[in-house]
C-alpha cells in the first residue's frame, strides 16, 4: 500500500446545502416545464369551449354546413363522412394490420425479407401523413379510378394506420410468454390453433389498445384527405363508398380558413365534437393499458 | 391376422389422412394469408417511392434539379415561374427548427421528472396526460395557433407579428411533439440501470447530480433519437402549419413573418383545382419526394442511433 | 453425494450439539452493548417494512470501530436490507418505511430533516455487482470527490484510491480507459477505490463477491482485512466461510430478526441461538 496515507476529510467541502438548494431549483424547473404541457391542454380546451359551447346544438349536428348563414350550418355531412372513413379504415386495416404483426411474430422466419419488413414497417410509421395522401392521389383516386371518394380516403387512411396498428400488436404478442405457446404445441395444437385460441387472446388488450390509437389518429387526420381533394362543401351524406365526402377535420379547416368570425365559433364547435369523440377513446386506451400493467398475469 | 380386420382398421385411418391433409391445407392457406398481410407494408413504400419518382422525373424534365434544389425563388403559380424548392425548405426548417426550441426543454424536463422525481402515483397521472398532446388532431393546434396564440400572446409581445406567422405554428407543433420527446426519453432513462444510479446515490450525490451526471449522458443517444424523431413528426407536419404558418414561400430567419413549408404548399396546390399533367401538378410530387426523403433520412438516423443505445443496455 | 452429506452433517451437529443441549429454541437474545466511544453505528428497535411485509424487525445492533461486521443469513432474511438502512439507501425504494432509531456517531439519520446526502459521504458502499459508471477508470475514482467539492489533487487522489484498493498497478498505464474495460474482480475493486476515494468512516458492502470467481473473491477478501485499519466496514455476506475468514464480528440474522451477535469465533464455535447453530452447521439456508 505505498503511498496510502490517509487523507484528511477537512479537504472535502460538500456545500450540501448549496446542492441541496439546487437541486430544489432543478426539481420545481422539471415539474413547471411538465406542467407547460398541461396548462397548454388547459387552455387550448379552455379556449375552444369558450369559442364553440354556445354553438353546439341539435340543428349543428343535423343541419348540412352553409357558405352564407353561419347560424344554419351544421356538420351532418362531416360526422356522416367521419364515420363512413371509420368503418372503411377499422374494416380494412384492423384485419391487415393484426395478421402483418401475427405473421412477423409468430410465422416469419428469420431471414433479410422478415428483417426489411420490420424495418419497413418502422419507417412507414415516420412517413408524413401528406405523403399518404400524394400517394392516394395517385393510386386510388386516379389509376384505380375511384376519384375523390369516401372510399380513396378510407383507403388513404387505412395505409396511414396500418404502422400504427401492426406495431402494437406486435408489442403485444411479444409481450406473450413463451411458455403459452409451448404449453399449447405440447398439447399437439398446430401454429394457427396456438395463435387462435391462445396468443390472440392473451394479446388481444395490447391490440385493443392499439387500434384504438389507430382509429383515433385515423379521425382526425385531415391532410390526406384535402391531398385527394376531398370537397369541402358538401350538402349530402354518402350513400355508397364511391361517394364524394367531407370529414369533421376538413370541415374544421374549411371553417378556421374562413374570413367572417362567425365561422371560427363554427370550426371551434365543430373541434368540441371532435375532441369529445377522441378523448373518451384516449381515455379508454389509457384505461386498458393501465389495467393490463396492474393484473398481469405473466 | 385377418384381411378383413386389417381393412377395418384402416378405414378410420383414412380418414384420419385426410383430415391430416385439410388441416395442413388451411395451415399452409392461413401462412400464407398473413404472410401477404405483412407484405402490405412493402407494397406501400414501394408504391410510395414509384409515384413520387415516376412524377417528379416528369418534373425534372422540364426544370433542371440545379434550379430546383439552388433556386431561392419558389413560384410556379406565376409568371415568370420559378422552382427553387430553398424558400419552402427554409419555411420548414423555421417552423421544425422553432417547435424543438419549445419541445426539447419541455420534453426533456418532463422525462427526467417523470423518471427521477414524480412518485408512482403521480407518474401514472401525468404520462398519459402528457401523451393526449400527442392525440390532440393537427387541425385543432392550427385552430387555436390562428385564433389564440397569434392574436393573444405574439401579437401582444410583438406587434409586428403577421396574421400567418411562423412563431405561433411552431408553438403549436412543439407542444404536440413534446410526448414524443417526453416519452422516449422517459424510456431512456428508465433504461439506465438501477445500479449506475445507486452507485452515484451512495458516493453522495444529489438527485440533480444523479439525473444530469449519470443518467443523462448514460441515456445521449437514446435521447438523441428521441429528437430526431420529433424532428421528423415537425417536418411532416401539415394542417397545423399549413392554417397558422402562411403561404409565402420566402427564404427569411423571421419567425414573426408569414411563411411557406413544404407541406402547406402540396396542400395549397391540391386544394385548388390543379389539372393532372400540368408542370404545377408535377411540383406536387417533386416537393413531396424532397419531404420524403428528409423526413426519411432523418428517422433512419434515429433508428440507427436508438438500436444503438438498445444494444448497450438490454 | 448425498449420502455422504447426510452422514456428515449429524456427525458434525453431534461434536457441537453436546455444550448446547441446554439453550431453548428461542431465547432472549443476548445485548452485546459496546461502549458508546467504540461503536460507529447503533440500530435501535429497527423496522423496516416494505409495504406492509416487514423485512427488518425491531433490530438492536452495534457496530464497532474498526472492525469488520459480517452479516449473515439466509437469502430474504433482511440483511441487504439492513445494511441498505445505513446508509438511507433505501430511501429509493418509494414502498419502503423506517420505524426505530438508527444512529451514526450519535445521530439519529431517520430524525425528520436528516440530510442523507452527508452522509453517504461519510459511508461509503459497494453493491452486490460491480456497477462502474460507463466513463474512464479515472473518473469513476474522482467523481465522488469531484461532486463533493473535493479541494487537494484529484490526479493524486485517484492515485491513492487506486492503491488502497489493490488495482494501482493493474490499471497505471490505463487511467483514460473506459472502467468496462474491466474484469469483474478489477471493477469491483474499482468500486471499492471509488467508495474510499471520499475517505468514508464506515464501508458498507453488500455481498461484494457474489458475482465473482475463486480468485477475485480472495483479492477482495485480502483487501477487506486490510482496508479494516482505516475504516470500519459491514459486510453482508451468504457466504459462512467468508465471514467465518474475514470479520471479526458476526451477526447472524433470519426471517428479518437478529438472532445472535457476537465476535466471530464465538459464533463459529459456540453460537448461543439454535437457530444460529442450525445455519452455520448447513441445517438449511
Amino acid at each position: 500500500m505505498t503511498g496510502a496515507t490517509a487523507v484528511s476529510s477537512s479537504l472535502f467541502m460538500p456545500r450540501v446545502q448549496r446542492r441541496r438548494r439546487s437541486g430544489r431549483a432543478f426539481e420545481l424547473l422539471c415539474m413547471l416545464l411538465s406542467l407547460f404541457g398541461l396548462a397548454f391542454l388547459a387552455v387550448l380546451i379552455g379556449r375552444v369551449l369558450w369559442e364553440g359551447a354556445s354553438w353546439i346544438s341539435v340543428k349543428f349536428l343535423t343541419n348540412f354546413p352553409s357558405q352564407m348563414f353561419p347560424e344554419n350550418a351544421g356538420i351532418k355531412s362531416a360526422l356522416w363522412g367521419t364515420i363512413w372513413l371509420m368503418a372503411i379504415t377499422t374494416l380494412t386495416a384492423v384485419p391487415i394490420g393484426v395478421a402483418a404483426a401475427v405473421y412477423l411474430e409468430e410465422y416469419a422466419p428469420r431471414n433479410r425479407l422478415t428483417k426489411l419488413i420490420h424495418f419497413n414497417i418502422t419507417n412507414l410509421a415516420g412517413v408524413p401523413s401528406i405523403v399518404y395522401g400524394i400517394l392516394g392521389l395517385a393510386v386510388f383516386v386516379r389509376w384505380f379510378r375511384l376519384d375523390r371518394s369516401v372510399l380513396s380516403g378510407g383507403l388513404i387512411l387505412c395505409l396511414l394506420v396500418l404502422p400504427v396498428v401492426t406495431i402494437a400488436s406486435r408489442e403485444a404478442l411479444l409481450a406473450v410468454p413463451k411458455s403459452i405457446r409451448e404449453a399449447a404445441y405440447a398439447l399437439g395444437a398446430t401454429r394457427w390453433q396456438t395463435v387462435r385460441w391462445h396468443v390472440l387472446p392473451a394479446a388481444l388488450p395490447g391490440i385493443m389498445t392499439g387500434i384504438i390509437l389507430a382509429v383515433s389518429r385515423a379521425i382526425g387526420e385531415a391532410a390526406p384527405l384535402i391531398i385527394i381533394g376531398a370537397v369541402t362543401y358538401v350538402a349530402f351524406v354518402p350513400t355508397g363508398p364511391l361517394d364524394y365526402f367531407t370529414a369533421l377535420p376538413i370541415q374544421i379547416y374549411a371553417w378556421t380558413d374562413a374570413s367572417q368570425p362567425e365561422f371560427h365559433h363554427l370550426a371551434a364547435a365543430g373541434i368540441i365534437v371532435l375532441l369529445g369523440i377522441l378523448l373518451p377513446m384516449n381515455a379508454v386506451a389509457v384505461a386498458v393499458r393501465a389495467s393490463q400493467q396492474r393484473k398481469k398475469l405473466w | 391376422m385377418s384381411d378383413g380386420v386389417g381393412l377395418r382398421a384402416c378405414r378410420p385411418c383414412v380418414g384420419a389422412i385426410m383430415a391430416k391433409a385439410l388441416v395442413k391445407a388451411k395451415e399452409r392457406t392461413i401462412h400464407l394469408a398473413l404472410f401477404v398481410c405483412a407484405l402490405v407494408s412493402i407494397v406501400t413504400t414501394v408504391g410510395i417511392v414509384w409515384v413520387l419518382i415516376k412524377e417528379s422525373l416528369e418534373f425534372f424534365a422540364h426544370v433542371s434539379p440545379i434550379e430546383f434544389f439552388l433556386g431561392t425563388k419558389w413560384a410556379p403559380s406565376f409568371f415568370p415561374q420559378h422552382f427553387g424548392v430553398l424558400p419552402l425548405i427554409c419555411g420548414t426548417f423555421l417552423v421544425a427548427g422553432g417547435a424543438l426550441v419549445v419541445a426539447v426543454p419541455v420534453g426533456l424536463a418532463a422525462a427526467i421528472y417523470l423518471s427521477e422525481y414524480a412518485s408512482p402515483g403521480l407518474r401514472r397521472i401525468l404520462k398519459p396526460t402528457l401523451e393526449v398532446l400527442a392525440g390532440i388532431p393537427s387541425v385543432v393546434y392550427g385552430f387555436f395557433a390562428f385564433t389564440f396564440v397569434t392574436p393573444y400572446v405574439l401579437r401582444p409581445l410583438f406587434p409586428e407579428t403577421d396574421i400567418f406567422n411562423a412563431a405561433s405554428a411552431a408553438i403549436v407543433v412543439g407542444v404536440m411533439i413534446i410526448p414524443t420527446i417526453s416519452s422516449l426519453c422517459d424510456d431512456a432513462f428508465r433504461a439506465v440501470p438501477r445500479s449506475l444510479r445507486e452507485a452515484a446515490y451512495a458516493l453522495s450525490a444529489t438527485r440533480l447530480e444523479v439525473s444530469t451526471r449519470v443518467v443523462f449522458p448514460a441515456a445521449t443517444s437514446g435521447i438523441v433519437a428521441a429528437i430526431l424523431l420529433a424532428l421528423a413528426r415537425a417536418i411532416g407536419e401539415t394542417m397545423a402549419v399549413a392554417i397558422a404558418a402562411g403561404n409565402l414561400a420566402k427564404l427569411t430567419a423571421n419567425p414573426l413573418t408569414n411563411v411557406q413549408t413544404m407541406t402547406a404548399y402540396i396542400a395549397q396546390k391540391s386544394l385548388g383545382d390543379t389539372p393532372a399533367g400540368t408542370i404545377e401538378y408535377q411540383t406536387i410530387f417533386a416537393v413531396g419526394l424532397t419531404l420524403f426523403l428528409m423526413t426519411m433520412a432523418v428517422n433512419v438516423i434515429a433508428q440507427r442511433v436508438l438500436k444503438r443505445f438498445r444494444e448497450v443496455y438490454e | 453425494m448425498v449420502k455422504v452429506l447426510e452422514s456428515e452433517a449429524p456427525a458434525r451437529r453431534v461434536a457441537l450439539d453436546l455444550p448446547l443441549v441446554r439453550i431453548p429454541d428461542r431465547g432472549p437474545q443476548r445485548e452485546h452493548a459496546l461502549p458508546s466511544s467504540e461503536r460507529v453505528i447503533r440500530a435501535e428497535q429497527l423496522t423496516i417494512r416494505y409495504g406492509t411485509f416487514a423485512a427488518v424487525r425491531e433490530v438492536t445492533l452495534d457496530i464497532p470501530s474498526h472492525r469488520v461486521t459480517a452479516i449473515i443469513g439466509p437469502s430474504g432474511c433482511g440483511k441487504s436490507t439492513l445494511l441498505r438502512a445505513m446508509n438511507r439507501m433505501n430511501d429509493f425504494v418509494p414502498s419502503a418505511s423506517v420505524a426505530g432509531k438508527l444512529f451514526f456517531r450519535g445521530e439519529d439519520i431517520y430524525r425528520p430533516g436528516f440530510d442523507p446526502v452527508e452522509l453517504r459521504r461519510r459511508i461509503g458502499m459497494v453493491f452486490q455487482k460491480p456497477n462502474p459508471f460507463p466513463k474512464s477508470i479515472a473518473k469513476n475514482v474522482s467523481w465522488g470527490a469531484a461532486i463533493n467539492g473535493y479541494q487537494g489533487n484529484l490526479d493524486d487522489l485517484v492515485e491513492r484510491a487506486l492503491h488502497q484498493a489493490a488495482l494501482w498497478d493493474e490499471v497505471k498505464d490505463k487511467l483514460d480507459d473506459n472502467a468496462y474495460t474491466l474484469s469483474g474482480g478489477q471493477q469491483q475493486r474499482l468500486c471499492i477505490a471509488r467508495a474510499i476515494a471520499l475517505q468514508p468512516e464506515v464501508l458498507l458492502m453488500d455481498e461484494p463477491c457474489s458475482a465473482l470467481d475463486p480468485i477475485a473473491t480472495a483479492r477482495i477478501e485480502d483487501l477487506i482485512d486490510q482496508l479494516k485499519a482505516q475504516y470500519t466496514v459491514v459486510l453482508v455476506t451468504h457466504n459462512m466461510q467468508q465471514a467465518a475468514r474475514v470479520s471479526d464480528r458476526t451477526a447472524f440474522m433470519y426471517m428479518g430478526e437478529l438472532i445472535e451477535v457476537d465476535d466471530t469465533t464465538v459464533i463459529f464455535t459456540k453460537p448461543t441461538q439454535k437457530k444460529t447453530q442450525d445455519y452455520i452447521t448447513g441445517r438449511f439456508g
